[in-house]
């Protein structure tokens, strides 16, 4: 009775969040909404006892994925409203593909003996405590290679994104720790009072090379 | 209706996913709204297979799950990168303007 209360609460503001993320005029309140998206997923997986990755979904993708949207979102100086041209035209379509999406995907479920189970009793054993039982042996090695597509995409993101600024002074270490005192200091004897007249003071030629 | 069943799991996720692909219909200018609806759309994904492990009774959609997060945090990163690229070498962010390779 309560389950289902919480279920139809987090699965209502869930998919009007996920509708307004597509609709809102502003970016920045889209990137918001799938923030809300998100955090009611979680609410649901809870529900569901899939505690681990409720939590997972609240770290990695309100806590990393959605905020690196809203840096970028906030970092290009676009003009968004222009970027709306052309809404009203793909509406009729994007209605009609998706409505044709949810009755056939509702559809094919209904009529099914399994799908109208009830959900079964809920183990002893914690369900991060399952997972890791079966993520570290059985899956160790999906698990690494999971490691490793993250690795590369670190860094191919950062590669893609770095790019060497000309006409800005930064400070060499390397360059500054190389200079030698006979490359750059020149010592010049001046002798006193000869030819004052003529030179007007003598070139003291400490130049840097 | 008061009895969850899988079904309303099932329900919600295609309709969620549903809205992804109505999303990137109705905003196919605009690069950012599009991969915030493939992020839904990955999550209806993620919600569907939760769902089907609680009620089979077996942990591997939820480590499938696991998985699909980890490429979905990938893409965003690889994907938001690319973009901010894009960006900077021309200076928008729109789909039609993506053609130097011709394609």
């Amino acid at each position: 009775m309560l389950e289902a209360l919480f279920f139809y609460l987090f699965s209502g503001v869930m998919l009007a969040s996920g509708l307004m993320v597509v609709v809102s005029r502003n970016p920045v309140y889209s990137v918001l909404f799938l923030i809300l998206a998100f955090f009611n997923a979680a609410g649901m997986f809870v529900l569901i006892g899939a505690e681990f990755l409720a939590m997972l979904l609240v770290v990695v993708y309100v806590g990393a994925v959605a905020v690196l949207f809203l840096f970028v979102v906030m970092m290009l100086d676009i003009n968004f409203a222009e970027m709306r041209a052309g809404f009203q035209k793909y509406l009729p379509l994007g209605l009609v593909v998706g409505g044709i999406l949810v009755f056939e995907l509702v559809t094919a479920m209904y009529g099914d003996a399994f799908s109208n189970a009830s959900l079964p009793m809920a183990s002893e054993i914690a369900n991060t405590t399952q997972l890791g039982g079966v993520l570290y042996t059985k899956y160790a090695f999906l698990f690494q290679i999971a490691g490793l597509i993250l690795l590369v995409a670190m860094i191919g993101a950062i590669s893609l994104t770095m790019r060497k600024r000309v006409g800005v002074r930064r400070q060499s270490i390397a360059a500054q720790n190389s200079r030698r005192r006979e490359e750059v200091m020149e010592i010049v004897k001046i002798p006193s009072g000869k030819e004052k007249r003529k030179d007007d003071g003598v070139n003291i030629n400490v130049d840097a090379k | 209706m008061l009895e969850l069943t899988l079904n309303h799991y099932l329900s919600v996720s295609a309709i969620l996913f549903a809205l992804g692909i109505f999303g990137i219909f109705l905003n196919r200018k605009n690069v950012i709204t599009i991969l915030m609806s493939i992020e839904l759309m990955l999550l209806a994904v993620n919600i569907n297979m939760v769902a089907f492990s609680a009620y089979g009774g077996n942990l591997e959609g939820q480590i499938f799950s696991l998985f699909i997060l980890t490429v979905a945090a990938a893409e965003a990163a690889i994907g938001l990168a690319i973009l901010v690229v894009f960006f900077r070498n021309r200076g928008s962010i729109a789909v039609e303007d993506v053609n130097i390779l011709k394609g």
